[in-house]
């Protein structure tokens, strides 16, 4: 479960202050589909990285699960962001000087768990996402769908509970976009949170519930 | 995370980036190469002189008759003394425990013939003591005999040089040679040695102390050599020098004494500051070194910025950034001294080479500084570009493609 309380964010643009975030309030609950969308600069992305605990809001509070995150030091942001968020970018961003498995593995290695059981649970995610002929490929031998499928499954190896997905599409074409999204929307019906932000509306509309921003505020909340 | 994950990314990363790798270890194989082998030739040029100067003899002691109270100039000669050195007094030395041998020396010149060849050659009248006191060693025959110092008893061991000269090939053993107005038996020929302290021991003959004082018709002894009987005990035995001439010369002090040790010490001193000097050079190319590591680190932060975001939005730590980041830096310096030593090694057996008679080693403490130096470097240049990985903020490190 997630709780935003009044959230704000303020970037210093030269002498002005410009608010990302404008007295942001938001509940989600376990298993939602929320699509987010808006303008460039509507504040979407740095909503997202509020959830993901990549960026602390200026003002207000982020409850996630009960716990305060607002209240908690780097590390332990580090933690929560280790065991409870996936992350899915446009640009994939997987490590290029290592395979598909390999960054697969990232976070279980970052985690500290043992070489057997890894290989186990990366086997099965290749399975899941049918990647286990492409494990030895680095991201440049793959094709985007490809890479963002690794993507997928390495933000998920760690069975998170939310997946934040910014422009998960973006930088595909139709056909392999669909095939990103519908990934996600499975992910989702085994119960974990998914968020997306998005510019594209056919992509927006399949969410269940779709949030639209302007200037930093929640416009619309159906 | 495991310590053979962060060794296993680490490595991963250096070998994704040849081209900086390959920079970062030939800087730091020269810095550490430089370092052992320049500590290697000054230290081999510290032993070269230690041993020619041990050549002459441990823990020697040298007494000379007379008292120079200023330093310069050469020792005194013979006759220039008050008081003669006598050859009972160099035996009367031998009374004091802190002394293991007295070498007496009478110096002369003489010619020396045999048939119809004559040549003059300096005359050293000495006793069976000397073989051991120099470090002498025989090619043929035998020394000196040992036994009473007061007889002059009409034998004589030739120098290489002289044996040659008056011999050639022929065996000279048992052989009368006329030196002077009197006749020695050849007992045996001195193996080839270096100049030392004064006299080519080539181009010598040595006959039996008493020999000589007739020959030359002197009481007085050139110089006494004396051999104290550890390396501590030299301060004694030269004490005990001082007082028994004292005693035995009317309460003078008239004679100077040298310490080998002083002349060598002072010598191993000015070596040392000499290796240190060239090593602590040689050490700026290893922080030189130091600095490249840190800047191409640091390019690889910015390099890597996607990916540092990227770690850190799966949940890394600062800390494990930072062990990453520094884990790099290290291995990197590693290899690099590794490559060093095996180029170091390399070096010093090509010197060795082309230099047979200079001894050259590799001190082991050059070894460890050099490796622990670099690192040192290693660690505290990986430090500013691993914290600046830690601190980046993920937002911004991701907003990059």
């Amino acid at each position: 479960m997630i709780r935003l309380d009044s959230i704000e964010r303020v970037f210093q643009v030269g002498n002005e202050n410009v608010y990302a975030l404008n007295n942001v309030s938001l509940k989600i609950s376990q298993g939602e589909y929320i699509s987010i969308m808006g303008p460039s600069g509507s504040g979407k992305s740095t909503l997202l990285n509020i959830i993901g605990l990549l960026d602390r809001p200026n003002k207000g509070f982020y409850i996630l699960d009960d716990v305060n995150t607002t209240d908690l030091s780097d590390e332990q942001q580090a933690l929560v962001r280790r065991h409870k968020i996936g992350f899915v970018f446009q640009f994939f961003h997987l490590v290029p000087r290592l395979t598909a498995s390999e960054n697969i593995e990232l976070p279980l290695i970052l985690a500290g768990m043992k070489p057997e059981k890894r290989k186990d649970r990366v086997k099965s995610a290749l399975e899941d996402f049918r990647l286990t002929d492409r494990a030895k490929h680095r991201p440049d031998q793959l094709s985007g769908g490809q890479r963002q499928r690794v993507a997928i499954a390495r933000a998920t190896i760690m069975e998170p509970q939310v997946v934040l997905a910014d422009e998960p599409t973006g930088n595909l074409d139709r056909a392999s976009g669909k095939e990103v999204i519908e990934i996600l929307e499975k992910l989702n019906k085994k119960g974990i949170i998914l968020i997306l932000v998005t510019h594209d509306p056919d992509i927006g509309n399949r969410a269940v519930r779709k949030i639209s921003m302007v200037d930093g505020k929640i416009l619309d909340d159906t | 995370m495991r310590a053979e994950d962060i060794l296993n990314f680490s490595i991963r990363a250096s070998t994704g980036y040849k081209f900086r790798t390959f920079l970062i270890l030939i800087a730091m194989a020269i810095g550490v190469a430089s370092v052992v082998v320049l500590t290697s030739l000054g230290e081999g040029a510290r032993q070269y002189v230690t041993s020619q100067f041990s050549s002459l003899g441990t823990n020697l002691l040298i007494v000379l008759p007379g008292r120079s109270e200023t330093t310069g100039g050469p020792p005194p000669l013979l006759g220039e003394t008050p008081r003669d050195l006598t050859l009972d007094d160099a035996i009367a030395l031998k009374r004091s425990s802190a002394i293991r041998l007295i070498s007496p020396i009478s110096v002369g010149s003489a010619p020396v013939s045999w048939k119809q060849l004559e040549r003059e050659v300096i005359i050293v009248g000495s006793t069976s003591e000397l073989y051991e006191v120099r470090h002498l060693s025989m090619s043929l025959g035998r020394f000196l005999p040992s036994g009473d110092h007061r007889r002059g008893e009409a034998l004589c061991v030739l120098g290489n040089k002289v044996k040659k000269e008056l011999f050639a090939n022929q065996s000279p053993l048992g052989e009368w040679v006329r030196i002077g107005d009197r006749r020695f038996r050849v007992t045996g020929v001195l193996a080839k040695k270096g100049q030392s302290l004064g006299f080519d021991m080539s181009d010598v003959v040595i006959i039996p102390v008493a020999s000589a004082q007739s020959l030359f018709n002197t009481a007085s002894l050139f110089r006494v050599l004396v051999q104290a009987s550890s390396r501590e005990a030299i301060p004694r035995a030269r004490e005990a020098i001082l007082k028994t001439i004292r005693e035995r010369h009317d309460g003078e002090d008239d004679i100077t004494i040298i310490t080998q040790d002083a002349i060598l010490s002072t010598f191993d001193r000015i070596l040392n500051t000499l290796t240190l000097t060239v090593a602590g050079i040689a050490a700026i190319s290893l922080a030189v070194a130091g600095i490249l590591i840190m800047n191409v680190m640091l390019i690889a932060v910015s390099q890597r910025t996607t990916e540092i975001g990227l770690i850190k939005a799966i949940g890394a730590t600062r800390r494990q950034i930072m062990h990453l980041f520094l884990a790099e830096a290290i291995i990197l310096s590693i290899t690099g001294a590794f490559l060093g030593l095996v180029v170091a090694f390399g070096g010093v057996l090509l010197l060795t080479r082309i230099l047979p008679n200079f001894p050259i080693v590799i001190p082991f403490w050059a070894l460890a500084t050099a490796v622990g130096i670099s690192l040192l470097t290693g660690l505290v240049f990986g430090v500013f570009p691993a914290q600046r990985a830690a601190k980046l903020d993920p937002v911004q490190a991701l907003s990059r493609r």
